[in-house]
This record gives structure tokens, sequence and C-alpha cells, in this order.
């Protein structure tokens, strides 16, 4: 009865081309980032310029050995931090999201806040956070409204996102709302979900950092935003830019981790997640 | 056999109607009358095929025998033959409705989108398990129960959609233009198919359509519809020897079906420019 049929396609083996295309890809880059901490290095030997004003990429690579048990406690604190920002940002987001869904008297009363709180930049919230608000909880809050809002927005405009003939479907056979939601609609969202926290995640470590700094003057931080501006007030400029890396490399693995769960999550099934050729 | 007489007939016959509309009409939010007054009834068990232009409101009318939509005015009755076993089910478990797309979960595997239905009514995981089984068995999808959608050819996802459609064992099975977007080859093997699962079952089909060949060779009587606001044209009769096969396809009183059909339904194009 299905002869007639293709068989269901198996996942194509990436052929030569494409997997030297990925190398490329892979290789260019570093290649790049190669020649440009040699330039950097020459740059720095060639002209003299002391360590203080620019250090080369070998002394901050030194100082970052030297200052790792400073530097690694520093880096935790501010993971920690980020974490927490942005798992309150996800469940947040979500939560808030599902609820406006459920309910459009809810939405058209909150929603206007949350646009609000997102386009007052965080740096000038900080500060009066930090006065009303424990040092750490007014951290984490900072991390908490930079990252929420794209996982709000993205999950709201997933589930409003539903094929118009599957939610018939659900209506046909008399789905309940915790069903509709449950079996329907967030799963037709995950894929905005999962874009969303990619998103919160980068962002959510800028928050920390913004909050780190604000915080910085009024004393008791450890973080790594912190130690950078603790290193610029005592012109230890390879430390700071050995923060920075750190920062860097942070952000980095934040979204690294993000995409692949992403994309395991959604490999199955998903556009994005699909090679070119299905 | 449409109009008043058939329903009160209804009541006395063995076979007794399964939908009947009475001066159905809907109007769009924007004012505009899309569909009737439209009176329409179908006997249990029959394949019946509504006809019409693109924009005709024969769409609009499968949704609202569905309940997806309300009318505007009228009224719409579909009998539950099995209905004291069912009492509590929504009409989710008389009618099956299968789309123009195949609208399944890309998320999950073939066997978790037939199982929708049972999923969505609380069954249990066993007496579902069976029932899928059966499901995919009729639509000769059984292999694939573990594939996900999008590894399954267009053919294919419609026939999950059929067995979704079939796994409440409905009495009736709403399908609206479900074969529109496939090519010629497996349109034609999935109206065999159809054809197979409507004798082998006996289920009332309302079957919408825009092809002139497809709902001659499948139904046994074709309602033409005018263009918008949709109503009632002609009917016609295919009265032709069960079972029908390959050969009905290319016999002559096939072509003169077609002809007959095409020409009730020539005058619902008429005034349309550029169709």
């Amino acid at each position: 009865m299905t002869s007639f049929d293709a068989s269901p396609s198996s996942a194509a083996q990436p052929e030569p081309d494409t997997r030297r295309l990925r190398m490329v890809r892979l290789l260019l880059p570093l290649l790049v980032l190669a020649a440009g901490v040699v330039l950097w290095e020459l740059v720095v030997r060639l002209n003299n310029i002391p360590a203080y004003v620019l250090p080369g990429p070998g002394a901050v690579f030194r100082t970052l050995v030297q200052d790792w048990p400073v530097l690694s406690q520093s880096l935790l604190t501010t993971l920690l931090t980020t974490l927490e920002g942005f798992v309150a940002a996800g469940i947040g987001g979500i939560i808030l999201a599902v609820l406006f869904n459920q309910s459009k008297w809810l939405e058209y009363s909150l929603f206007p806040y949350a646009v609000i709180l997102q386009v007052t930049p965080v740096i000038a919230i900080a500060p009066l956070l930090l006065i009303y608000l424990p040092q750490q909880t007014a951290v984490v809050v900072c991390a908490w409204i930079v990252a929420f809002f794209p996982v709000l927005s993205n999950t709201t405009l997933g589930l409003n996102s539903v094929d118009r003939n599957l939610a018939g479907l659900f209506q046909l056979y008399g789905a309940s709302r915790i069903q509709t939601l449950r079996y329907l609609k967030l799963p037709s969202a995950l894929p905005f979900i999962l874009a969303g926290l990619r998103i919160a995640g980068g962002l959510s470590l800028i928050g920390a950092v913004v909050a780190e700094i604000a915080a910085g003057s009024a004393g008791a931080g450890s973080g790594l935003a912190y130690r950078i501006a603790e290193s610029g007030y005592r012109l230890n400029i390879p430390r700071m830019f050995a923060a920075l890396l750190l920062l860097s490399a942070a952000g980095i693995v934040i979204y690294g981790l993000l995409a692949l769960a992403s994309h395991l999550m959604l490999r199955h099934w998903h556009e994005s997640a699909l090679g070119k050729e299905n | 056999m449409a109009g008043p007489a058939a329903l009160s007939e209804s009541a006395a016959a063995p076979a007794g109607a399964a939908v009947s509309l009475r001066g159905v009409t809907k109007v769009y939010d924007s004012g505009l009358l899309a569909l009737g007054p439209l009176d329409l009834d179908v006997r249990s068990g029959e394949f019946v095929s509504l006809l019409g232009p693109s924009g005709c409101g024969k769409s609009t009318a499968l949704r609202l025998i569905a309940g997806l939509k309300a009318p505007t005015s009228g009224s719409v009755g579909v009998s539950h033959h099995s209905g004291q076993a069912r009492a509590g089910h929504s009409n989710g478990f008389a009618i099956g409705f299968v789309f123009q797309e195949p609208t399944l979960m890309p998320w999950t595997s073939v066997r978790e989108n037939v199982r929708l239905p049972l999923k969505l009514a609380h069954a249990s995981l066993a007496e579902s398990d069976a029932r899928v089984r059966e499901a995919l068995a009729q639509v000769g999808l059984t292999e694939f129960a573990d594939a996900y959608p999008r590894e399954l050819s267009g053919g294919m996802k419609m026939r999950v959609s059929l067995a979704r459609a079939l796994v409440t064992d409905p009495d009736i099975l709403l399908m609206d233009e479900p074969f529109a977007a496939l090519d010629e080859i497996t349109r034609f093997r999935l109206n065999n198919d159809l054809l197979s699962v409507w004798r082998n079952l006996r289920k009332t089909v309302i079957f919408v359509t825009h092809s002139v060949f497809e709902s001659v060779y499948l139904s046994q009587r074709v309602i033409v519809m005018t263009s918008r606001p949709g109503r009632l044209s002609t009917e016609i009769r295919i009265d032709t020897p069960e079972p029908r096969g390959e050969d009905f396809r290319t016999s002559a009183a096939y072509a003169a079906y077609c002809r007959m059909v095409s020409n009730a339904l020539a005058p619902s194009y008429a005034g349309q420019s550029g169709s």
C-alpha cells in the first residue's frame, strides 16, 4: 500500500564538500585570532609600549595564570550571579508569557510595564536597586531585568504562533486549556522559547557585569567586573585584560552551551536544527 | 434525496441522516455572506462530495458541521450513532476531520500524532496503543509509527492525518480538500485507499474538493455549490456498480459523469474573471 511512497529520508550524511566547508568555517576565525594576537604582540614590542598602557597578549596570559586564584574566584562569583539571573529570567519569562497567553486582561495590564522595564537602561536602574536591596540580590535582579524580556517576548510570540488547523483539531477533540497548553502551545513555542533563552544567556552575563560595576564603588563585590574596575583604579592593566578575557570566554561558553541544548532538543523536527538538504 | 423529505424519512430508515443542515448561513465578521442559506442531508454511510469554486464556502460548511464554527443562522444537526457509549465526549468522537494540510505535530512521532485524539480523551495507554496500531494499519503505515512527520512524503503525511481521524472510530469523516496538494499519482492511490477504507468501515464521508474528477470518482453524490455566497446549485448521483477501481476511472460512464458535473459547475464560475 505504501510502496509508491518515498521511504523516510535518513539523516543526510555530510558530503565531503560540506565537511570541508565546515573546517574552513572553523579555521578562518581561528586564523584571524592568531593573526590578531601576533599583530598585537608586534605592536607592543616594536613600539616598546609599557604594560600599564597596553600589555601584550603574553603579559595578559601570564597574568591570567599568576592571578588565577583571584580571577577564578571572581569568575565563579560572576557565573553564579549570571546563572541565578538566567534561571530567574527563564522561569519568570516563560511563566509570565503563559499567564499572558491565558488571560488577555493580565497581558493588557502588565505588558506595557515589561516593555518599560526593558527599555530603561539597566545601568541607570542598578544604583537604585543597590540602595534598596542587599547587594547580591540587587546584582541578580539586574541580571534578571536584562534577560527576562527576550524570554517573555519570544515565548509570547511562540505561544501565539500555533498552527491554526492544529488548534482547530484540539478544539474538535474537546481539549481542555491545560491540554492545549501542554500538548500544543508549549511544544510549538519551544523553538521560540529556546531562541529567547539563548539571547537571555548572554544578556544575563551583561546584566551581572553592569550591576557589579555599579556596585563596585559601593564595596564588597568580588565578581569579574568588580576586578576590572578595581584593577583599573590600580592601573593593573594586564589584570583588566585577563578579567575581560575570562568574561568573553564565559559569554562564549554560555552561548555555546545554550545553542547545543537547543540543537539537541530540536534536532528531530525543527527546521532550524536540520541539515539544509532536508 | 436532499430536501426536507430525507430528514423525515431518516427516523424510520435503517440508514438515517447522519448530518442535516437547515437554512444554515455564515456571515463573516466583515459582513460578507460566505455561505447559504444551505440545506443539506447526508445519509449515514453515504459518501458525499461538496464541489465548488475556491472561496464558495464549502470549507466553511465543513467547519460548521464539525462544530469548529457556529452558524450565523440555521441549524446544524449531527447524529451520534453510538452516542450512548460516547456520552460526555465532545463532537470529536463522532467526527473525524482531515484538513487540507496534513496538520501534524512536527515535534512528535507518527504514533503520537495518531494517538492525540485518544490522549485528549484520557484514554488509557493500553487501549490507545491497540487503536493506534489498528488505525495505522488501515492506512498502511504500520512500519512508520516511529518516524517523524518531516521524514515522510506528502502522501504519507496525509495518510497519518487520515489515521488520526480514524483512530476514534468516528461515525462521520469530514475531509477538506485533503489531497489537493498532492501529485496526481499519489492522489489516485489515496483516492483508492480512501474508497477501500470507506467500503470496509462504512463511515459517512463528506468530502470537499474543487476537482470534478475526484468528486465523481469517489462519491455516491456530488453536490455542486455556487460561488459566494455558497449555495446548493445542483446535485448529481453517481450510480455505478461497486466496488470502483481504476477501471472506473477510464470508463465511458466516468467521462460522462465528469462532463455532467463540469457542466453543472460552469455557472458557478460564470462572472468570475481570471478563473
